[in-house]
């Protein structure tokens, strides 16, 4: 069982440069499991305690995982899972 | 530096204008790897607000899928400040995550001039950098 994942330019240095890495697991949960194992400390940078990270983008095939089922979305081989940081900011100081 | 077309220039202008008092957003994308801003692409603001900004998610999924199937980077990301200076707030700085990028802000607070100003930010550090606007 494959998944593809695509990588924003921002977290390559997780993954040695690469911008595509390959996973397995039934759910998106399972799937940032199996990379932080492959690439240590990528999980960390989407998932925190409250769960996705509120400024990272996580799209499967081609629905933002927002809309689905966030980390208990169900994933498959063959699925592609793709990863932007959200582009944002202002005025405000958050 | 960024050097930007006119056309270009005056595009992201007319956004900020037109949204004002909300902060106007968006990307000026061009060929990988050349650092020559070619393709203007206003984004929607998802937050609507006059002092926040964040792109649609989905929207962004678009763009950026099809900069990829172009062979295409985001040279500049911009966006605008309608009541403060046209520099990076500790936000801007915070979600700037596109290491090469350029970051473009628009100030709209003065109805009769506005301010075009361009930064790299890389690792939590602004620097300045000139702009020279090409025809």
């Amino acid at each position: 069982m494959a998944i593809e994942v695509r990588i924003p330019t921002i977290l390559r240095t997780y993954t040695d440069g690469a911008k595509q890495v390959e996973g397995t697991g039934s759910t998106l949960g399972e799937l940032l499991a199996d990379l932080d194992r492959q690439h240590g400390g990528l999980r960390d940078r989407l998932v925190d305690d409250g769960g996705l990270r509120r400024f990272v983008n996580v799209y499967l095939n081609d629905e933002d995982v927002r809309f689905l089922a966030g980390l208990d979305t169900p994933v498959k081989d063959g699925d592609t899972v793709t990863v932007l940081p959200a582009v944002a900011g202002g005025a405000t100081v958050i | 530096m960024l050097e930007i077309p006119q056309d270009l220039y005056d595009k992201i202008v007319a956004h900020a204008r037109a949204d004002h008092p909300d902060e106007a957003c968006g990307v000026l994308a061009g060929p990988a790897g050349t650092d020559r801003p070619g393709r203007f692409i206003p984004m929607t603001n998802a937050a609507r607000s006059p002092t926040f900004y964040e792109f649609d998610s989905t929207e962004q999924f678009g763009v950026w899928k099809e900069m990829d199937e172009r062979d295409e980077e985001p040279v500049v990301i911009y966006h605008s400040h309608t009541a403060t200076e046209a520099y990076p707030s500790r936000t801007d700085i915070s979600y700037a995550n596109e290491p090469g990028a350029h970051y473009v802000l628009v100030s709209t607070r003065d109805a009769a001039a506005t301010e075009f100003r361009s930064y790299r930010i890389h690792e939590n550090e602004v620097t300045e950098e000139p702009v020279t606007v090409v025809e």
